[in-house]
């Protein structure tokens, strides 16, 4: 096992290092570029900043971009993700040590609700296939999917916020700033999970195992929790390694909503700041948690199905 | 040997009906099946893919899925206890501890994330008041009574490491050790290879006089049942067409479909002749019948076997047979052995 988890690790080194190059020259290859912006800038402060970014060589004349590229690779050896083209006093490490841990707790609450509620919901709905005891958590399930968080959020906020006045609007400060966010970002993924237990539940009753236990005396609950929960649960868990990744990175859309300093509105202004080092740096972080998660699925999956084996 | 309606039956099973209503129609797997197992007894139940014999056992577990499955009508008493009709409660009570079942497909039949031993012993922590170590203990020695070699280490491997004729021996091992009063086997050999087959049978066969378990045995090989059943039933199109001690349904069958389903047996001294297949197909499920089942295939049948309702009749000592013609004496079946020898000279 030490092994493959070694093995999957020194996978990552050329994974992050193409998509490191792609990114570079992608977001390089969009119109415009960080200092556009701000019209006040003078030819000799832009000949200043890009010098200060090694975009030009110490003589002034222009740097190639391959140089550049070899330049941002060898600091990323390093680990460090370089100053940020847009705050240039800060640099893309900071910001992400600051930001990350806000979105990640708001993806740990958000995890922890979908979690409770699409788990159960999932399985219910599995165990009486279209009957009421279906239909009800599935259309749950379908309208969590199809109604978007721009639309929740802001209903939550009126509701709760402006009519109730249980909650503040926005902010991150107290622990009830926590509640609307996570709802809002924790219902989507609620209704996703529902909507995979099921799937997988129904899978894992319809066989034959399944009544080999009804046929030992075992109790529908034990049926479920002993025989089936193992096997039915294996989509869901399959599921969650790139979720997490995709919550602990911050969602832009919650985070703007409710004014949350998080990393999703980082890499999103940043894209359209044209910040290069902050987009290549939430881009390679993104990229190494996927990773990082998917091995974590992978080792747990291997121990939920005793015939996977480590290859 | 008993009577189908003998007093002291285990388990009395009278006029089943599992129907399935689907969107396609009703189909209906059993339609009126009585039969009874006294204790210790052998019973088998014989019949072609689609007969209802698997349904019928499955509705006694109350393993039929509801919907789309529905007891339309009977009683299965084990025990004083309506098997059918009791609560959940009652039934959990009964299955896999007095009453238990071991299946057709040991290569799905048995969970693939669980270790074997904890599959083992489970009815054991389900129905007995014992520790799991105490649990543990017996499943290996259940393990090894049917003959699994290293058991204690075996006890903690997955089925996807056994082949299919040593899980076959574990769902055995799972399903004696409650030592249940009856067990249901339905065709636990017919996904086996035929030296592994006769290894399983013997095996059930050992377990079962050491223990007094009485077996319903579902097979759609007659040749199993004259060797391992004391008595057995043949079932087709849901129903049963006729009952008897083996010996007396195979020497002396008393209905037309038993005597043609026995002159299709490949004979071993019959050579270079075509088989005998009985010609035509079992009637569609969906559609209720009015008279015999078999009539439409049958080469005795008269007009009368259509419209007249057929019930099983006892036309000789413990020889019970459906076929109107039968019970009114009109035909005498020769054995299908008979049958054989005619033709070849």
């Amino acid at each position: 096992m030490l092994r493959f988890i070694v093995g999957r690790l020194l996978q990552m080194i050329p994974v992050l290092l193409i998509i490191a190059t792609l990114t570079f020259f992608m977001i390089r290859l969009a119109p415009g570029g960080p200092f556009d912006a701000e019209k006040s800038v003078s030819p000799e402060i832009r000949k200043n900043l890009e010098r200060y970014y090694h975009m030009v060589n110490a003589d002034g004349t222009p740097r190639s971009l391959w140089l550049q590229l070899g330049d941002y690779l060898r600091n990323l050896a390093r680990g460090d993700l370089g100053p940020s083209s847009k705050y240039s006093s800060r640099t893309v490490n900071e910001l992400i040590a600051e930001s990350f841990p806000i979105s990640a707790e708001l993806a740990f609450w958000s995890l922890l609700l979908a979690l409770a509620l699409g788990l159960p919901a999932g399985i219910i709905a599995s165990l009486r296939p279209n009957s009421p005891s279906d239909y009800i958590p599935s259309s749950f399930a379908m309208a969590g999917i199809s109604v978007p968080n721009f639309v929740i959020g802001p209903l939550l906020v009126l509701f709760f916020a402006l009519k109730l006045q249980w909650v503040r609007v926005a902010g991150w400060d107290d622990w009830i700033d926590r509640i609307l966010p996570s709802i809002t970002l924790g219902l989507l993924y609620a209704a996703y999970l529902a909507r995979l237990t099921r799937g997988g539940m129904l899978e894992i009753l319809s066989q034959d195992f399944i009544r080999t236990a009804r046929a030992k005396g075992a109790s529908s609950l034990r049926v479920i929790l002993k025989h089936a929960l193992r096997g039915g649960l294996v989509p869901v868990v399959s599921y969650l390694g790139p979720a997490v990744a995709g919550l602990v990175t911050g969602s832009f859309v919650v985070e703007s909503i409710f004014q949350i300093p998080g990393l999703g509105r980082y890499f999103v202004n940043a894209a359209f700041n044209r910040d290069y080092t902050m987009v290549l740096g939430a881009v390679l972080f993104y990229a190494a948690l996927i990773v990082l998660f998917n091995l974590v699925v992978d080792v747990v999956l291997v121990w939920m199905d005793p015939k996977q084996k480590f290859a | 040997m008993r009577s189908p309606m003998h007093s002291e039956a285990l388990l009395h099973v009278d006029d089943l009906r599992t129907y399935f209503h689907t969107r396609a129609g009703t189909v209906r797997a059993v339609d009126g099946v009585s039969f009874s197992i006294g204790k210790g007894e052998t019973l088998g139940i014989v019949g072609e893919s689609g007969s209802g014999k698997s349904v019928a056992c499955y509705s006694i577990l109350r393993l039929i899925p509801q919907p789309p499955g529905r007891f339309e009508s009977g009683r299965a008493m084990f025990d004083r206890v309506d098997l059918l009709h009791c609560s959940d409660r009652e039934l959990q009570a009964i299955r896999g501890n007095r009453l238990s079942m071991i299946f057709q497909d040991p290569m799905t039949s048995l969970n693939p994330y669980m270790r074997i031993g904890d599959q083992v012993i489970e009815p054991l922590l389900i129905h007995r008041d014992v520790s799991r170590a105490k649990a543990w203990a017996l499943g290996v020695s259940a393990l090894r009574e049917v003959g699994i070699q290293d058991a204690e280490n075996r006890m903690r491997s997955y089925p996807h490491e056994f082949s299919g004729g040593m899980r076959q021996r574990v769902m055995i091992a799972m399903a004696l050790i409650t030592k249940p009063e009856l067990l249901i086997a339905d065709e636990p050999t017919t996904a086996l290879d035929v030296t592994v087959q006769a290894q399983i049978l013997e095996l059930l066969g050992k377990m079962q006089e050491e223990r007094g378990t009485a077996v319903i045995f579902i097979t759609h090989d007659i040749g199993i049942v004259s060797g391992f059943c004391d008595r057995a039933l043949v079932m087709y199109a849901g129903r049963v067409l006729e009952a008897a001690p083996t010996a007396l349904l195979f020497y002396e069958p008393k209905h037309p479909y038993n005597q043609a389903l026995q002159r299709a047996i490949p004979a071993l001294n019959a050579t270079g002749r075509e088989l005998y297949t009985i010609p035509g197909a079992p009637p569609d499920a969906s559609k209720s019948i009015a008279g015999c089942p078999f009539a439409a295939r049958c080469e005795y049948a008269l007009e009368k076997c259509l419209s007249s309702e057929i019930l099983l009749k006892e036309v000789a000592p413990q020889h019970f047979s459906a076929c109107l013609r039968v019970q009114l004496g009109e035909i005498d079946l020769t054995p299908a052995s008979a049958v054989e020898l005619s033709a070849n000279n």
